[in-house]
């Protein structure tokens, strides 16, 4: 998912890095007006847990492989603004110390995972927990679901920038099919650690989880 | 901070250095979504070299450290103490961003 240099031209990258940009700041200034105390290490954490997740590569068909993104997850727990953040911490570490994600892209790698990722997955869960019983069973669920179809986000995100300014003269409507069909796979990988993550914070501490319907259990243990 | 959470914390990174120390050394190699698309739809040739290809930590590896699942691991564990520190740098800088506007807004 993280775009190398090369594949999207550069006024079009310049374009969705202002455009990510933009989400980061908005982002801080949301995120500035509910940070405390214990939520700074716990976002820490959660950047620390997102930056390893990503490093495991798991097989989704012959000759091709996923991992996580996290960008639901993040929201989930942190909260969607500070979750934008936390992606974007990983996106940078990795793009400056690990050669993972050009630098020219980093704007979009940005506005794929941490803007679309995160923040649009995030506004999918909500429309989920709308529907659902505030229990923590569908709030796990609910996480799960809309952690997939982020992956789909960010996928025709990518596929967005591509038809605006991608390299190679790939159709992009072939792109737009290619992509959909391996992150639906992807997308229930990232479903699934999603679920088995907030699902096992929900089980210890429900009190955490920034983005839980407030549901029957007791906040401290 | 109430002594439950550092816990919390601490089993957290635990799970995290273990994730990206060990789990990773046996994640696939294989090429991921995009990568994969992109040869499939034949514009993965105008992929660039990484503007920092040769930095000591490119591709999840640490340079001299010859062993591919000892590399990954020491890299992963290098990385996750990288993003604490820039998190750290960037969340209480946050907060007191965030503080100092509280401060200068009438009660």
């Amino acid at each position: 998912m993280h775009i190398p240099d090369g594949f999207i031209n550069i006024p079009t990258s310049a374009g969705f890095g202002a455009a990510a940009a933009g989400g980061i700041w908005y982002s801080i200034r949301r995120s500035a007006q509910y940070l405390d105390d214990r939520r700074v290490p716990l976002a820490g954490l959660v950047a620390a847990f997102v930056f390893a997740a990503q490093m495991v590569n798991f097989p989704v068909a012959a000759g091709t492989s996923g991992h996580l993104i996290g960008g639901v997850l993040a929201a989930v727990l942190v909260g969607p603004w500070l979750g934008a953040l936390v992606l974007t911490v990983v996106l940078v570490v990795q793009g400056v110390f690990f050669a993972d994600g050009g630098l020219s892209a980093l704007g979009l790698n940005v506005f794929n995972m941490a803007i679309v990722g995160a923040l649009g997955g995030y506004l999918v869960y909500r429309g989920l927990i709308a529907l659902l019983p505030k229990t923590r069973t569908a709030t796990v669920a609910a996480a799960g679901v809309a952690a997939g179809l982020s992956v789909l986000l960010a996928a025709f995100a990518f596929v967005l920038e591509y038809a605006i300014g991608g390299e190679g003269g790939a159709a992009w409507g072939t792109v737009a099919a290619a992509m959909g069909g391996v992150h639906a796979l992807i997308g229930i990988g990232e479903g699934l650690i999603t679920s088995l993550v907030v699902g096992a914070v929900m089980s210890t501490r429900p009190d955490l989880v920034a983005a839980a319907p407030k549901v029957e259990v007791p906040a401290h243990g | 901070m109430d002594k439950r959470l550092w816990w919390f914390l601490g089993i957290g990174l635990v799970v995290a250095l273990l994730v990206a120390g060990i789990l990773s050394g046996f994640a696939s190699g294989e090429p991921d979504g995009l990568e994969r698309v992109s040869i499939d739809e034949g514009f993965d040739e105008t992929a660039e070299d990484h503007t920092l290809a040769d930095s000591p930590l490119a591709d999840y590896a640490v340079e001299g450290v010859e062993d591919g699942r000892l590399s990954t691991g020491l890299a992963g564990i290098i990385g996750v103490g990288i993003t604490l520190a820039v998190s750290a740098g960037l969340f209480y800088g946050i907060r007191l961003y965030g503080r100092a506007r509280r401060a200068k807004e009438p009660a």
